[in-house]
Formats: structure tokens, sequence, C-alpha cells
């Protein structure tokens, strides 16, 4: 199974590669001006020479970025929860906050930084939060709420109360839902978190980074910029995955063919 | 202890009562089942069979008449867990192992962990899936997981069995073959059956009595009495089987010609 895996990671690996060729072969081939489009090679260059602040920069968006998704993770699980207990305010709420996932939450930005301050770190933080929230929030009372009648008759056969309905049937039927949304907004989360950054906050951010360096036409830089950007939601996506495997075991039974035993 | 193990007098089930959408699902329904019964009930959709089958369980409340199980109000039975459900959708849980599935409604009433993975094994013996405990329900066929989910309604032991349409998703040859085997459980267990379906040859292969509901209102049209004996696989070619099956074939032609 191990070795099945990583023969999985060949193709997209040598895709990759034959990916960042083309882009090298053709920048030189086609004399393509580096203000344009920079080799990967300049990027790479930038990336090492630039390390210290890029990584610095890196780290610093992470951690708003991480902030941001567990506070609006763990507010949209909650409401989850309220909303499942309490039918009627579920009814008024879930259309709401589903017009609300489809406005573009980051155009609040500049709003934020009037709120929580321009300087600090607190608008950024409140932009990720709320791109977050709802996603989480819609998901996640999906999963609490659609579960299958049977499956309740059967609990309430069984005599069960409403509390040992949510916590042997509902939670756990749930979960899939939650990692779908986390699987969403994990690397939503970077990308919140660097357009809250450029319109405010510290200014030795990833969004600061790639703003100021492509304001000077070093555009290498701002390259070398968002290759760190990409590889922090990787990251974060990766963890979500990780996640996902260690909390429902039971999803990844029945995909090497076992289920094929008959009566 | 000669108590009927069900008994259903002058029911009535409406739904929606008031609404424009109202419907009488059940109409001055009486019904007596005898301890270590196999009793079926069939009939057209719409007849209020799986509506029976909730009045019984107490997942319904009718809206007149009473509904006594063991000698007791339907929903003290069901407080009691004196009955087992089985549905149509196996309903396992998918995050539990099998072992765990059968276990969870000896989880809900307080077993040591000890005593449930012995409970467990035992009902994995009865329904011969002994080497699937470790399982996931995901990895298991359709007939495999109505096994599993029939082992789990008979973990406590109930006296009485519910089942609504529990074969109707399977392909016709693991369908015989569950009838078969859901037989032999009944006989070895003693349990009483209450088996809801709308298969002509499985009702008659089954029960003892067969009884044959009419649509809007959902009332009782005829009882028809099944004395096969014995069931084995031969009985399917058995001239009485026929006879059975004929018997009730015509009392749902006139279910859906007269009333």
């Amino acid at each position: 199974m191990t070795v099945g895996r990583l023969r999985g990671l060949v193709p997209p690996l040598v895709t990759g590669a034959l990916f960042l060729a083309a882009w090298e072969g053709g920048v030189r081939g086609l004399g393509i001006r580096e203000f344009l489009l920079p080799k990967p090679t300049s990027i790479w260059a930038q990336l090492t020479d630039q390390w210290p602040t890029l990584r610095h920069a890196g780290w610093e968006t992470g951690r708003i970025a991480v902030s941001g998704l567990v506070v609006g993770i763990i507010a949209g699980v909650l409401l989850a929860f309220f909303t499942t207990h309490f039918r009627t305010v579920n009814e008024g709420l879930t259309p709401l906050a589903v017009a609300v996932n489809a406005t573009p939450i980051v155009a609040l930005a500049p709003i934020f930084n009037a709120w929580f301050g321009i300087t600090g770190t607190l608008s950024n933080q409140a932009v990720v939060v709320a791109v977050v929230f709802f996603p989480v929030f819609i998901n996640t009372a999906k999963g609490l709420t659609e579960v299958h009648p049977d499956e309740i008759e059967l609990m309430r056969s069984y005599a069960a109360g409403e509390w040992t309905i949510l916590r042997e049937v509902r939670i756990p039927n749930a979960l899939p839902f939650f990692a779908n949304a986390l699987r969403l907004v994990a690397p939503l989360s970077v990308i919140a978190a660097i357009v809250a950054e450029y319109f405010g906050g510290p200014q030795d951010r990833i969004g600061n980074v790639i703003t100021s360096n492509a304001g000077f036409a070093r555009y290498d830089v701002a390259w070398a910029a968002i290759a760190v950007a990409s590889a922090v939601g990787l990251a974060l996506f990766a963890s979500t995955l990780l996640l996902e495997r260690v909390s429902m075991p039971w999803r990844l039974a029945g995909r090497d063919g076992e289920s094929t035993t008959k009566p | 202890m000669s108590e009927a193990a069900v008994v259903v007098t002058d029911v009535e089930k409406v739904f929606g009562r008031g609404s424009a959408e109202e419907v009488m699902a059940l109409s001055g329904v009486d019904l007596t089942i005898q301890p270590g019964e196999f009793v079926t009930l069939i009939g057209p959709s719409g007849c209020g069979k799986s509506t029976f089958l909730r009045l019984v369980g107490d997942l319904l409340e009718p809206t007149a008449g009473s509904v006594d199980v063991f000698g007791k109000p339907a929903h003290q039975a069901r407080l009691d867990q004196d009955y087992g459900m089985v549905f149509q959708h196996a309903g396992l849980f998918d995050w539990r192992k099998v072992a765990a599935n059968i276990e969870l409604p000896l989880e809900l009433k307080g077993w040591t962990k000890a005593d449930r993975a012995a409970r467990a094994r035992e009902m994995l013996d009865l329904v011969k899936l002994p080497d699937f405990g470790g399982h996931y329900p995901r990895q298991l066929s359709g007939g495999m997981q109505q096994r599993v989910s029939i082992a789990r309604a008979l973990s406590f032991e109930p006296r009485l069995l519910l089942m609504d349409e529990p074969f109707g998703a399977l392909d016709e040859m693991t369908r015989e073959h569950m009838q078969g085997e859901l037989l032999r459980i009944w006989r070895e267990t003693g349990t009483t059956v209450v088996f809801v379906t709308h298969s002509i040859s499985e009702s008659a292969f089954l029960s003892n009595r067969v009884v044959v509901l009419s649509p809007r209102p959902g009332r009782i049209h005829s009882i028809v009495e099944v004395d096969l004996g014995e069931r084995t696989e031969d009985t399917r070619e058995d001239p009485q089987f026929f006879r059975a099956s004929t018997e009730i074939r015509e009392a749902l032609r006139s279910v859906e010609d007269g009333s």
C-alpha cells in the first residue's frame, strides 16, 4: 500500500518538473523579458537570496492564516451545533449564511481596517475568520442534520435521547462534511490573509512583500514570495488531509477491493 | 406466559390532521399476534404497512386506538427495549466496525465491554459472519450488511423483531438465501417477527400468517394462513407453496379491484 502511494506521487512530480522545464525553456527561447515573467531559476535565486525576509514573511502570514482558521472553525462549528439544536434558528439563519457566503468577503478587508485598525494584525485575522467561518458553519450544520431517517428511528427504538443521538449519529455523520469544509478553507485562509495584507497590517508579511517588490519592478522577488505563499497553503492543505485520515479510518476502508466478498 | 406479543385495537393513524395534505394512513385496524409467530404485512404502496410497523414500535403514535406489546403500552415497550428493528437500508454506522455496530444497543444499555464483545461474537456466529467483526460495514456486501443489521437487532435478545422490507434492496438469489437464514434464526431464537414486504413469494415462504392490507385508508383486507411446516429450499417448489402464493396474490388482486 505504501509502495502504491509512493508510485502515485510519480506522475504529478514528473508533470511538475516538465512544467518548470517548459517555463524555463519558453522564457529563454522566446526571449520573454524578466519583468513580464521571470525564469524559474531567477525566482529560485531570489528565494535563496532573500530567504531570511521571505521565511519571516511566510511564517508571519502563516500565523495569521492559522489563527484565523482556528477561530473561524471553532465559531463555525459552535454555531452549527447551536442551529442543529434550535431548528427555528436554523431555518432563519442558514439561507442568510449561504447568501453571505456567496459574497466576496475579502472585499471587506479595507473596511475591516477601519474597524480593527490598519497597523495591527487583528484586521487581517478578522478577514480570515470571516472567510473561514461560513463554509465551516454551512457544511457542519448540513452534516449534523442530514442523517438518514432510519438511523434516527433506529436510535429511538433503543430509547436513545437527543444527546445520545447527537454523540452516536450526528457528530460522526458530520465529520466528512466538516472535513470537506476544512479542505476548502485551509488554502482559502492563506489567500484571505495575503489579500488582507495588500490593504494593511504590518509591512513584513507576504502580501506586503509582493506589493512592494512589484512596485519596484522586482518581479522575481514577488514571484519568490508567491512561491512561499503556495508552500504555506500546501502545508495547511496537507495537514487537513492528514487529519482526515487519522480521524476517519473508516473512510479509507473498502478502497482496497476488499468489498467484493459475497454473502 | 400466554399474553399476546402484539395487540392492536381499533387503530387509526392520520398524518397532517387538519392540514390540506391530511392523509388517513390506517383506519380501524385490529390485529393480535401471538408470541413466536411470524406475521407478514403485504399490500400495495400507500396501504400503511410501514406505518403499522412504526406504530407497533412506538416510532409513531396512533391518532386513535391502542397498541400493546407484551401486555404494556407500545411506548413502555420501546423504553424497555422489547423489540429490535431492521430496515431496508441496513443502517449500519460507517464509523463503527461490524462488531461495534452490533454492540451499540448493548452499549446504550450499559453492558460491560467484555459482555458486549462476547455477545457480538455469538451474534456474528448466529448470522454466519464469524470473521467479519473487525471489518468496517462498507467492506461488506449488501447481503452481509443486512445480516449484521439483523445481528444488531437481536443482540439484546428482544422478544419481538420488527422488519421493514429488510431484503428489498437485495438481488433475488441473496434474498432467497437471507430468507432461509432468517427462518433458521427465528427457529433458533423463538422471537416473534412482524415483517413488512411487497413480495408475494417472500410472504408465503416466511410466515405463519400473511396480513393483506388495502390502501387509502389502510385497512386489513384479509388474513391468509400459511401452513407449510418446516421450510427448506425445496419448499419453494412445493405445490403447497404455490397454493399459498396464489391465495395471497388473489387477495391482493381483489384489493386492487375492489374497495
